[in-house]
């Protein structure tokens, strides 16, 4: 039933059939999907996908698998929250959060890309997947792994926040704390994936992978109503999010699924890591690798893979990059949790962050719809916030003891 | 002492096994036809038209040549080059 052809490399247009394969063997560029469009324009609309169960599946023809879904069929399908508190504090007029911070059953939009990734390497007769994370994906992977039935290999930077460590060894992997930088873990894992015949999620199942991706940006399309966004804010690590959300977009729009698309692609970074932003501010394509210092972990990637396509998709849409220091990203944790009630954890501030500064600058214009993309759960990374949150009001277990404090609490003081 | 040149691994095939070959100073772009003409075909692996390929990285002493004056960098006696392949993840 696969709607997939073949690999093709983006750089030289060589192409593969499909295989756990990531790289072109002639010039080394990344390999991508090429699906038969023909094809699935003559079996997929919004009436079949409206009809569809709500998880990430309901996309399933725009996917890279063979068979039917194997693993993450509950994944998928988040809020689209229209949020008009936050629009009000920003001063604008529309404004919604694509709601990754309760994907099934890990947190974060990487449940997205590990339901592909694993059905994938179980039709490719994987019994081992292993994967290189700042986190997430180490827990996405221990636990739709663990599910499945997979032995997991998991390779994080020791550096990781200690509850992001607790939240992936509660599912038995082998975890393997690497020290250095997450570029030094990936540089590593590349070695492994070369000797061992694993499914290195993010490395040899990377195609495949990656794809997971689009059904972010599908479903931002289908809950908007069936069209595009004016500008859509994307938090950036290696920037596959990106280019997998606009070409998600790009997708729809070649099906006729969506007449127009007017979009603006924004990158989102913290200052301490911010390659692709910094590249786009300068109008140059060249990505100069950083070693990051942020709080904003989950997007430390120094050495971006997709930075080079993540800045072309930025510039095509007439988009822009920015980043944000770690007092704002803590700030606008706190204003996304105050307004709307949703705990994203630091890259989530991260895009809220940036959204303020796009706004302030003129960049996202006030009367028009704006898409911000919050991709993983406050929950995750607290030690983040710790010393920057208010404090409880500590009382003896008595009325008087508490009507003392609600009378301060009425007057407004502490 | 001659310039010391670090092939990966995926173009090993081309170098007789080798992981490390000698070139000659001059600028990098002078330095890959050399390569080429020692191991015929190693050049459009790394570089078309003149320009290193994009998912090529090549390091002068560890800094990454688009960092210096790319394809027009000097290499001296003595220095140490490497041809790495960009990785993926993320």
């Amino acid at each position: 039933m696969g709607y997939v052809k073949s690999l093709k490399c983006r750089e030289c247009g060589r192409e593969y059939p499909i295989a756990p394969v990531y790289v072109c063997e002639f010039c080394f560029g990344p390999l991508e999907v090429v699906y038969d469009y023909k094809s699935i324009k003559k079996v997929l609309n919004k009436k079949v996908i409206e009809k569809r169960e709500k998880n990430l599946w309901r996309y399933k023809e725009l996917l890279p698998i063979d068979g039917e879904p194997q693993v993450g069929l509950n994944s998928g399908y988040t809020p689209l929250l229209k949020a008009d508190n936050l629009a009000r504090e920003l001063g604008v007029k529309e404004l919604y959060v694509k709601d990754d911070t309760v994907v099934h059953p890990t947190l974060s939009f990487k449940d997205r890309v590990v339901a592909i990734a694993l059905t994938k390497a179980r039709e490719f007769g994987f019994d081992t997947v292993a994967c290189a994370s700042t986190g997430n994906l180490a827990h996405s992977v221990s636990a739709l792994g663990a599910r499945a039935g997979f032995n997991r290999f998991i390779f994080i930077p020791a550096t990781l926040e200690a509850s992001k460590i607790v939240a992936s060894l509660v599912y038995e992997p082998n975890l393997i704390a690497v020290d250095g930088y997450y570029d030094d873990v990936n540089r590593l894992c590349s070695e492994i994936a070369n000797k061992y015949n694993w499914a290195f999620v993010n490395i040899n199942i990377r195609p495949f992978y990656a794809e997971g991706s689009k059904t972010h940006g599908f479903e931002i399309i289908e809950q908007l109503g069936w069209r595009s966004p004016d500008n859509v804010v994307i938090p950036c690590a290696s920037g596959s999010l990106l280019t997998k959300i606009w070409k998600s977009f790009k997708e729809f729009k070649d099906l006729g699924i969506i007449r127009e698309l007017n979009t603006k692609v924004f990158a989102a970074q913290a200052t301490g890591c911010s390659p692709i932003s910094t590249a786009i501010k300068q109008g140059t394509d060249l990505i100069r690798p950083v070693k990051p210092n942020t709080i904003a972990k989950s997007l430390a990637i120094g050495n971006p893979a997709d930075g080079y396509y993540a800045t072309q998709a930025v510039v095509e849409t007439g988009g822009a990059g920015e980043d944000v220091s770690d007092q704002e990203i803590i700030d606008a944790i706190k204003l996304l949790s105050r307004t709307e009630g949703i705990f994203a954890e630091t890259a989530g501030g991260v895009t809220v962050a940036v959204t303020k500064k796009l706004i302030e600058s003129g960049k996202i214009g006030r009367d028009e719809t704006t898409v911000i993309c919050v991709t993983g759960n406050g929950l995750k990374t607290q030690e983040a916030l710790s010393g920057h949150t208010i404090s409880p009001y500590y009382i003896k277990p008595n009325i008087g003891s508490f009507e003392e404090i609600l009378k301060k609490i009425n007057r407004g003081g502490k | 002492m001659a310039v010391k040149v670090r092939i990966p691994t995926p173009l090993q095939k081309l170098t007789e096994g080798k992981d490390e070959v000698e070139g000659e100073p001059g600028t990098i772009i002078n330095l890959i036809n050399y390569l080429d003409k020692k191991f015929p075909g190693i050049g459009e692996r790394i570089s078309e038209g003149g320009k290193i390929r994009r998912f090529i990285n090549i390091y002068l002493n560890d800094e990454d040549i688009r960092f210096l004056k790319n394809e027009e960098t000097e290499v001296k006696e003595g220095d140490e080059v490497s041809i790495v392949p960009a990785i993926a993840g993320g």
